[in-house]
């Protein structure tokens, strides 16, 4: 057959495509399993749609039982005096107990945290509050869960700073630990003090 | 005590497949027929070596041994014995160990049936499944030590998930192993033949046993696991097309690629490049799995392996075997020859397309399924492929793949007669064309059922069509026992695996056309669902080994006549506190009637019910391919080996 | 299949431990089934790669029943999905929107079938050329010699 007229010009590039290709995807593999170690590539983080918007319309009643404000989306247009955590919670989720001593330690250092409590109990709610304190301002009660889809929750604790100006600026889901307050939320904060 | 035996014997079968690597290898090159002679032994050392380390760890697992980590974390003293042996696979750290058993199994297979291959061939081929056993074994003693040891030791292990505590699941695993594993070999024909630089049709017909076999045990392992997905998760589906998944399917369909074009290098010494390509993807695939299951680079899983260590080590393993391989067959592919000469319409034509759209199935699959990784990464994108993506994207090439699988049997080698053929078929069509509108008759307007029926009718009858033919029953019936029983059994084995492609779409055409129901329903209280009546009884307490349960008793009637009394439960397991759905199904092969028990309330409780047609129909013609497969296997031209004479005399 | 389930396990056991509520489907069988097509669509975004449709999650339960409130007000498939979209940006759509980051996953199908007959034509031609390069005669004894051979 073909064994027979020496080939003329054989077209290697074509041989070397696989190479080539196979060669890309381990590049980009290694690049992953590096990003996975700094924590530049999350394969199960979602950015938030929300991000330099501000907050969606709402206007959620207050948790009964507990003497805070309610909390609507006017609470959070801007001008603001300073930026603001608004944070999802529930008294179900165990996540939040980690998490709330930072939000404590934030309200202590005087920056406004509110709270929207996610589907709960208003006894339950209002107890988590008096066992752990209470870092909130306001603090509206989304017991439908309604309004937490319109900021794109998709899961308890769940965290937005926004800025002067009421653009949200950064969402955080999973607790804030002490070591996301320092390495994440503290530089925020002072950038958009 | 036991466990260190284990450990060491890791340790021994590194170093005997690293021995089986070089030795073999220099005396291939060298044409030293000492060294060469050594790949044989070193093989079946290694196997030794592997199967006493796997025995150990059964062993661990079975007394229960609580100062092994790997226990602990995975079993319980009160566990069933199968799901014992089971859970020693069913880790990341076990199922590592049973990959390099069955890898070294197939080393010892070659060397042990390998006898009538040319010496030097059969010394590379050896060679090769040394290095890549050198390198796993490696793996596991680096990086994950299936014999590390707890100290104190607790009173009793932790437990195994119990959703894997399922006879379904325990052979799940060392079936698609087998599959994986198997590509192995076909990988280290094809280094060899490059390394050789020649590759004849002795060598397809030793490649396509082994492809065969592969190809069929991923079949099974494929199919079981979602057999398993649709009974065990309760929500009736069976594939969802997760990357994990995907993973599997990928060796499957470039497999089942390279099954096709081993026959043409076999028959017609063609397309032999191609091949040797195909070959080195199958395995690459198989690799890419296991990398992307334990690296934690993908967004499905995570609890396998999250330890980056272990992905940058099996990335390194991933990159030097194939971007190896890919390099030497940049290099030497060349020298392999060219291509024959055919025409477009011809068996080889055929088998060339089936070739374009299974590859372009392959990498629609794997694009989309690495796609969110590469966007996230390149892009900053996050972005997700699922199953509406993938129906949308193969079906395309799925149809035409469908209608060149009755075709192509019934084409000539070189130069076929289409008309010829399509004369040959016209009685296919017809009955394809009548099944789609039947369907749309009964069933109403469903298109894709309608066109899965019609293509179930075109692929099962085409086979028949395909052995009629070749047996020429209607042109001289009275002969046509006789030559039915002369008939290769690879003839028979590829009809039969394209039927089975064809009952498998029956299956999923009858899914297309499923109904259920979701109700609250109290005892004595019935709903009506398919034409059926399915009243809830009652709901009690049971014990079993391990769980305690809630088990709803459902009768389904048709009419006054009893179908079937279905007992849906909801169990608990008190180690590892959790929860699992247990479904009750109903099967005449013709239909599943399938019931789930929810959240109780009022006295009553919740069940959501199912009527899937022909939802069986699924996994035989999985089981149906696969003894296709078989059958082909079991071929005389195949189980006797390449004779090597036939090596000496291929054109030079 | 098993690592999968590992991992959903442990993000969204609720799935595993109910059905669904009859409640919240729709009494009107052809708008429930459009609600099912939609929530095919969508990705329940905690027990990852499964559609709303299939998991019992608490957030899928939720975009269930909000998809069937829309349903059931009148607004059509696109709508709902746009709505849902919007709120949770591409990641929630199990079928990729065409953006500049998805073109080549689209164009894949086209992509693979051109390159391949490319190939195969490019290889052809150049196969059929080198048969050419031989005289005519020659060609023919060549194309004998091959039949033979079969």
């Amino acid at each position: 057959m073909s064994d027979i007229t020496p080939p003329k010009r054989p077209r290697r590039w074509m041989l070397y495509a696989p190479l080539g290709l196979a060669a890309a995807a381990g590049a980009g593999f290694y690049a992953m399993l590096q990003g996975l170690q700094d924590g530049s590539y999350d394969p199960r983080g979602v950015p938030s749609v929300l991000l330099g918007k501000p907050v969606p319309d709402f206007s959620l009643p207050a948790l009964e039982g507990v003497d805070l404000p309610a909390l609507a989306a006017a609470d959070l247009r801007g001008p603001l005096p300073g930026p603001v955590l608004v944070n999802f919670w529930a008294s179900w989720c165990a996540p939040c107990i980690i998490e709330h001593p930072q939000l404590m330690r934030l309200a202590r250092e005087g920056i406004a945290v509110h709270g929207i409590n996610y589907k709960d109990r208003v006894m339950e709610a209002g107890a988590f509050l008096q066992r752990h304190g209470n870092p909130y301002r306001r603090l509206g009660r989304d017991e439908p869960g309604r309004i937490a889809i319109d900021w794109g929750v998709y899961g308890v604790p769940e965290t937005y700073l926004l800025d002067r100006q009421g653009m949200i600026r950064w969402r955080w889901a999973g607790p804030i630990t002490a070591d996301t307050l320092e390495k994440d939320l503290r530089p925020l904060l002072r950038r958009y003090a | 005590m036991i466990g260190e035996l284990g450990h060491f014997a890791l340790a021994l079968g590194c170093i005997l497949a690293l021995a089986q690597a070089i030795l073999p290898l220099i005396g291939a090159h060298r044409r030293d027929a000492r060294l060469m002679a050594l790949a044989s032994p070193l093989a079946g050392a290694q196997l030794i070596a592997i199967a006493s380390a796997f025995g150990a760890l059964l062993w661990a697992f079975a007394v229960n041994d609580t100062t092994v980590s790997n226990v602990v974390l995975n079993s319980h003293s009160q566990k069933p014995l199968l799901y014992k042996f089971s859970g020693a696979w069913g880790n990341h750290e076990g199922s590592m160990v049973l990959w390099v058993l069955i890898l070294a199994l197939c080393g010892g297979a070659v060397a042990g049936f390998g006898r009538d291959l040319p010496s030097a061939l059969q010394a590379r081929v050896i060679g090769i499944l040394g290095l890549i056993a050198a390198g796993f074994l490696g793996f596991i003693i680096f990086t994950s030590n299936p014999f590390e040891r707890v100290w104190p030791p607790p009173m009793d292990g932790q437990g195994l998930n119990p959703i894997l505590q399922d006879p379904g699941l325990a052979f799940h695993p060392p079936m698609l192993y087998l599959g994986y594993v198997g590509y192995a070999v076909t990988f280290a024909f094809a280094v060899a033949a490059l390394l050789e630089g020649r590759v004849d049709a002795a060598w397809g017909r030793w490649v396509r046993p082994w492809s065969l076999a592969a190809w069929s045990f991923l079949t099974l392992g494929i199919a079981l696991g979602s057999w398993w997905a649709y009974y065990e998760l309760g929500w009736g589906g069976y594939w969802f097309w997760d990357p994990v998944e995907n993973a599997s399917l990928l060796p499957w369909l470039i497999g089942a690629a390279l099954l096709h074009s081993a026959i043409v290098v076999e028959k017609r010494e063609s397309l032999k490049i191609w091949t040797v390509l195909l070959a080195i993807l199958a395995f690459g695939m198989s690799l890419l799995g296991t990398f992307l299951v334990r690296s934690g680079v993908l967004n499905s899983v995570h609890a396998f392996a999250n330890d980056p260590a272990r992905g940058v080590f099996i990335l390194a393993l991933l990159m030097a075997y194939v971007a190896g391989a890919l390099a030497l067959f940049a290099w030497r592919a060349p020298k392999l020859g060219g291509t024959g000469i055919f025409a477009p319409l011809s068996r080889e034509g055929g088998l060339v397309l089936n070739n374009l759209l299974l590859c372009s199935i392959a990498a629609v699959v794997l694009v989309g399924t690495l796609w969110p990784m590469f966007a996230d990464i390149l892009f900053g994108a996050k972005i997700s492929v699922g199953a509406p993506f993938f129906n949308a994207a193969t079906a395309p090439l799925a149809i035409p793949l469908v209608a060149a699988m009755a075709l192509g049997p019934m084409l000539a080698w070189k130069r076929a007669d289409l008309a010829g053929a399509l004369q040959r078929l016209w009685w296919v069509g017809a009955l394809a064309v009548a099944s789609a509108f039947l369907t749309l008759l009964v069933a109403g307007y469903h298109v894709w059922p309608a066109l899965g029926f019609a293509a179930a009718a075109w692929l099962i009858f085409g086979a028949a069509a395909d052995i009629l033919d070749r047996i020429a029953a209607f042109r001289r019936p009275s002969q046509a026992w006789n030559r039915a029983r002369g008939l290769p059994r690879a003839a028979w084995g590829g009809a039969i695996a394209h039927a089975g492609v064809g009952v498998m779409f029956a299956g999923l055409a009858g899914m297309g056309l499923a109904t259920d129901a979701l109700v609250a329903l109290k005892p004595g209280e019935a709903t009506r669902l398919a034409g059926y009546e399915w009243r809830l009884e009652r709901i009690r307490d049971v014990q079993g080994p391990n769980w305690s349960a809630r088990r709803a008793t459902v009768t389904v009637l048709d009419g006054a006549r009893v179908v079937t009394v279905l007992e849906p439960e909801k169990r608990f397991f008190p180690v590892g506190r959790m929860n699992t759905t247990e479904a009750a199904i109903h099967t005449n092969a013709l239909r599943d009637l399938y019931a789930v028990l929810g959240d109780e309330r009022d006295g009553g409780g919740v069940l959501r019910l199912h009527h899937n047609p022909l939802a069986p129909w699924i996994w035989f013609g999985a089981v149906i391919m696969a003894l296709g497969g078989g059958l082909s296997l079991s071929d005389r031209r195949v189980r006797v080996s390449a004779p090597s004479r036939k090596a000496a005399t291929a054109p030079a | 299949m098993t690592r999968w389930l590992f991992f959903c396990l442990l993000l969204a056991l609720p799935a595993w431990a109910a059905v669904g509520d009859p409640n919240e489907r729709l009494p009107d069988p052809a708008k429930e089934a459009i609600a099912r097509e939609i929530g095919r669509e969508l990705r329940c975004l905690v027990c990852q790669n499964q559609s709303i449709e299939d998991s019992d999650a608490q957030l899928a339960r939720d975009l269930r029943r909000l998809v069937r409130e829309r349903v059931a007000a009148g607004e059509d498939s696109a709508a709902v999905i746009r709505f849902v979209h919007q709120r949770y940006g591409d990641f929630v759509l199990l079928r990729p929107p065409v953006t500049a980051a998805t073109m080549l996953l689209w164009a894949t199908p086209i992509l693979a079938l051109g390159g391949g007959i490319a190939v195969i034509m490019l290889r052809r031609r150049r196969a059929l050329a080198e048969a050419a390069a031989l005289s005519p005669e020659e060609a023919r004894r060549l194309a004998e010699l091959d039949r033979g051979a079969a």
